[in-house]
C-alpha cells in the first residue's frame, strides 16, 4: 500500500460516501422510472416528487462529495505538503454526511410541510434542484469554506502555487458564493428564477466545468504523466471558453422566465458557443492518450478520462445545443429533451470524472508500483453503463422529440395537451425503455461496486510495456 | 436602459479580445501565460456583463412592471393573445373580474400571493409540475394553468363548482378524489385558505409577460377540447 497523507485519508471518505450516494440515486431514479410506467406505484407513499427529488439530490451530493475527495486527494502531490486542517477537514466530513442523512430521512418520512417559512428552514424549500432545507444550506456553505480554508491555509503554507491550484482556489470561491444566491424568499417567481439559476446554471455550467477541468489536469499528469506546462496552458483556455462562453450562456435559461427579450439573442449566442471548450477537451484528451501510445499503468482510470471527454462533449456539447436556440427551444423547453440532455451530461462530464479519480486513488492504494491497475469487471461496468446510459438518453430523446410535436406545436402546451402526448405510443414506450436500461445501468453499477472494492488486490501477472 | 442583445453580444466579446491583447503583448500564443491572462479577463468582462444585465433585468422584472403585473391584477380578466407587433402570444389584462367574488386590496393581493408562494414550495410542486418551464416533467406545466380550458369544459362539471376557481380549489384540496388520468396527484393536504392562495397565485402567474412560452396556449387549430 502506498503511503497515504492525511488529506488523501479525508478524500478516501469522501469518495466513500459519495459512491454509496450513487447507489442512492440510482435506486431513487429507478422507482421514479418505473412510476412513469406504473403511475401507482407507492401512490400516496413515496410519490414521484419526492422519488425524483431524491434521484436529483443525490446525484448532486455525491458529485460534490466527489469532486472534494478529488481536491483533497490532489492538494498533496500539488502542494508537496499535508493538509493544514486534517482534523477540521474531517470534521467537516462527518457533519456533511450526518447532515445529508438527516434531510433524506425529512424527505422520507416529513416530505411536505405547511406553506410557511417554517417548512423552509426545516423541511424544503420545494425548489427543484435545490430543495435542501436552509438550515443544510447553511452548512453547505460552512463546508466549502472550510474546504476553501484547507486548500489556501495549505497552499499558503507550502509557499508555492501552481496553476492548477490558483484555477482551483478562484474557481472554489465562486462555488461557496454562488450557492448563497439561492438561498432566499420571493413572492416574485421571475426573480426566484432569475438567481435560483444563478446556483443551478453558473454552478453546473461554469464552475463546476472549471472543476474538472482541475481534477482531469491532475488525472492526465497522473495517469499519462503529461506535462504540467501542457496541462496548465489547455486548463487556461478552458477557463477562458467555459466563463466566456458560459457566464453569458445562462442567457438560455432567462427567455421565458419573463425577463426582457435581450436574454433571447444574448443566450442564443453564447449557449451555442458552449461546446467550444467541450471540443477543446476531446483534442487534448486525444492528443494525450495518442503521445502515449495509450500505455498508462492505470486503464480503467485511463478509460474513464476518456469518457469524460467524449461525454462532456456529447452530453453537455451536442445534447445541450440540440434545443439551446431559442426557436427550438419555445416548443422543447420542459420536455423530455431537457431530461435526455441532463443525464448524458451529467454522466459525461461528472460521474466520469469522479469515478476516474476513485481509480487514481485506488491505483496509489493497491498499486503503487505496478503492476498496472487492470481487470476484467471494470471492463464489464465501464461499458453496460455507456450502453445503458446511451439507451436511457436515446428513450428519453424520443420521448422528448414526440412530446414536444405533439404537447406543443401540434397541442397547445395545455394540461390535455400534456396528457395526450404523454399517452402517444411515441412518449409511452420509451419510457418502458428508459427502465429497462435504468435497470441495466443499476446492475453496472454493482459491478462496478465489486470492481473497486477487488481491482488491484490480487497481483497479476500484467506488466507495463516500455512506452 | 435600453440596447439590444448584438450590442451585448459585441461589445463582450470586443472588450475581451482588446483587453487579453493588451496584457499579452509580447507573449507567444504557446506560453501558458498568455492564455492565463486572457482567461482572467475574458471571466471578468463577462462577469461584468452579467451584472449590469442583472441589474437591469431585476429592475424590469419587478413586481408592478409591465413584464410582472402588480398583484391586483388578479382583480382582472386575463387573456392570452397573439400580439401582432412582437409576433408572440402576450398576456392580456381585459376587464375587471374579482377572484371568489371578491376584490383584493393591494396589501391583500400581496398577502395572498406571498402565501402561495409559500405553498407552491412547501409542496414541491416544481417535482412534478414545471412552473414557467422549469421543474420536472411528470405533470403539466402550469405556467398559464390559470387560463386552461380545461377548468371550464370538464373540471366545472366534475368538480360541481360555479366558478373556475371554485374548481381549482375543490381540485387542489382533494385531487386523489377526481378521475383525471392514470398519473394521479396525491393529496398534498392543502387547507382552503392554501388552496385559494395558490389559485391566486396561478392567476397571477397566467398574467407575466413569459415572452410567448408556451406558444398558442390552449390556442391550438388542431386540438379542440370538445
Amino acid at each position: 500500500m502506498g503511503k497515504l497523507y492525511e488529506s488523501q485519508k479525508i478524500a478516501l471518505l469522501y469518495f466513500s460516501v459519495a459512491i454509496v450516494l450513487f447507489g442512492a440515486q440510482l435506486f431513487f431514479g429507478l422507482i421514479a422510472a418505473y412510476q412513469y410506467i406504473n403511475p401507482d406505484f407507492l401512490y400516496g407513499i413515496l410519490p414521484f416528487s419526492v422519488t425524483r427529488m431524491l434521484h436529483i439530490n443525490a446525484m448532486v451530493v455525491w458529485l460534490l462529495m466527489g469532486f472534494i475527495g478529488g481536491i483533497y486527494w490532489l492538494l498533496p502531490s500539488e502542494t508537496g505538503r499535508d493538509v493544514v486542517g486534517a482534523k477540521l477537514g474531517k470534521l467537516a466530513w462527518f457533519l456533511l454526511t450526518a447532515a445529508v442523512g438527516i434531510v433524506v430521512l425529512v424527505y422520507l418520512f416529513k416530505q411536505i410541510g405547511k406553506g410557511d417559512i417554517f417548512t423552509l428552514w426545516f423541511i424544503t424549500e420545494g425548489r427543484e434542484y435545490i430543495e435542501a432545507p436552509r438550515w443544510a444550506d447553511l452548512g453547505i456553505v460552512a463546508v466549502m469554506l472550510i474546504i476553501y480554508f484547507n486548500v489556501a491555509a495549505t497552499v499558503l503554507k507550502a509557499g508555492k502555487i501552481t496553476g492548477l491550484l490558483g484555477v482551483l482556489l478562484v474557481d472554489l470561491l465562486a462555488l461557496a458564493g454562488l450557492y448563497v444566491a439561492g438561498m432566499f424568499f420571493t413572492p416574485n417567481i421571475t426573480h426566484d428564477q432569475f438567481w435560483w439559476w444563478w446556483v443551478v446554471h453558473l454552478w453546473v455550467e461554469a464552475t463546476w466545468e472549471v472543476l474538472v477541468g482541475v481534477l482531469m489536469g491532475y488525472a492526465l499528469m497522473t495517469v499519462l504523466g503529461t506535462p504540467r506546462r501542457i496541462v496548465e496552458g489547455w486548463l487556461y483556455l478552458e477557463v477562458l471558453l467555459v466563463f466566456g462562453t458560459g457566464i453569458l450562456g445562462l442567457g438560455h435559461h432567462y427567455y421565458w422566465i419573463g425577463t426582457p427579450e435581450y436574454w433571447l439573442g444574448i443566450g442564443g449566442f453564447f449557449s451555442s458557443l458552449e461546446p467550444l471548450p467541450l471540443v477543446a477537451m476531446i483534442v487534448h484528451a486525444v492528443y494525450d492518450a495518442g503521445v502515449h501510445k495509450l500505455q498508462t499503468v492505470n486503464r480503467p482510470a485511463l478509460f474513464w478520462i476518456f469518457l469524460q471527454a467524449f461525454g462532456n462533449f456529447f452530453g453537455a456539447g451536442v445534447w445541450g445545443f440540440m434545443h439551446t436556440l431559442p426557436q427550438i427551444n419555445l416548443y422543447s423547453h420542459g420536455t423530455q429533451m431537457s431530461a435526455s440532455h441532463g443525464h448524458l451530461a451529467f454522466f459525461g462530464a461528472y460521474v466520469a470524472t469522479n469515478v476516474a479519480l476513485i481509480y487514481i486513488a485506488l491505483q496509489h492504494i493497491r498499486a503503487p508500483e505496478g503492476p498496472i491497475l487492470d481487470s476484467k469487471t471494470w471492463k464489464v461496468a465501464y461499458i453496460g453503463m455507456i450502453v445503458s446510459m446511451v439507451g436511457m438518453v436515446g428513450a428519453l430523446l424520443v420521448a422528448g422529440f414526440a412530446q414536444t410535436f405533439f404537447e406543443r406545436a401540434v397541442g397547445g402546451a395545455t394540461w390535455q395537451d400534456f396528457i395526450t402526448a404523454q399517452m402517444h405510443p411515441w412518449v409511452s414506450v420509451p419510457y418502458l425503455w428508459r427502465f429497462g436500461f435504468g435497470v441495466i445501468f443499476f446492475l453496472s453499477y454493482l459491478v462496478l461496486l465489486y470492481d473497486l472494492a477487488t481491482i488491484g488486490k490480487k497481483v497479476t501477472v500484467a506488466e507495463v510495456k516500455p512506452a | 436602459m435600453d440596447f439590444g442583445w448584438l450590442e451585448v453580444v459585441i461589445a463582450s466579446l470586443l472588450l475581451t479580445l482588446v483587453g487579453g491583447t493588451i496584457l499579452t503583448r509580447g507573449r507567444s500564443w504557446l506560453d501558458p501565460v498568455f492564455w492565463k491572462r486572457f482567461a482572467i479577463i475574458g471571466s471578468l468582462v463577462m462577469f461584468v456583463f452579467l451584472w449590469i444585465l442583472t441589474f437591469d433585468t431585476l429592475s424590469k422584472t419587478s413586481v408592478g412592471t409591465d413584464r410582472v403585473p402588480n398583484p391586483t391584477v388578479i382583480n382582472k380578466r386575463i387573456g392570452y393573445e397573439l400580439n401582432a407587433e412582437k409576433g408572440y402570444f402576450t398576456p392580456v389584462i381585459l376587464g375587471d373580474e374579482p377572484l371568489f367574488g371578491k376584490t383584493y386590496s393591494e396589501e391583500e393581493a400581496t398577502a395572498l400571493l406571498v402565501k402561495g408562494k409559500l405553498v407552491i414550495q412547501s409542496r414541491n410542486c416544481m417535482d412534478c409540475h414545471t412552473l414557467l418551464g422549469n421543474g420536472a416533467y411528470y405533470a403539466p406545466d402550469l405556467t398559464k394553468a390559470w387560463l386552461d380550458p380545461k377548468w371550464e369544459k370538464i373540471m366545472i362539471p366534475m368538480t360541481g363548482a360555479k366558478t373556475r376557481e371554485e374548481a381549482m380549489v375543490r381540485f387542489l384540496m382533494h385531487p386523489d378524489r377526481y378521475a383525471t388520468w392514470t398519473r394521479r396527484m396525491p393529496n398534498l393536504h392543502l387547507s382552503e385558505d392554501e388552496a385559494k392562495a395558490v389559485v391566486a397565485y396561478l392567476k397571477w402567474m397566467s398574467a407575466i409577460n413569459t415572452n410567448g412560452f408556451p406558444d398558442h396556449f390552449g390556442n391550438s387549430k388542431l386540438v379542440q377540447l370538445d
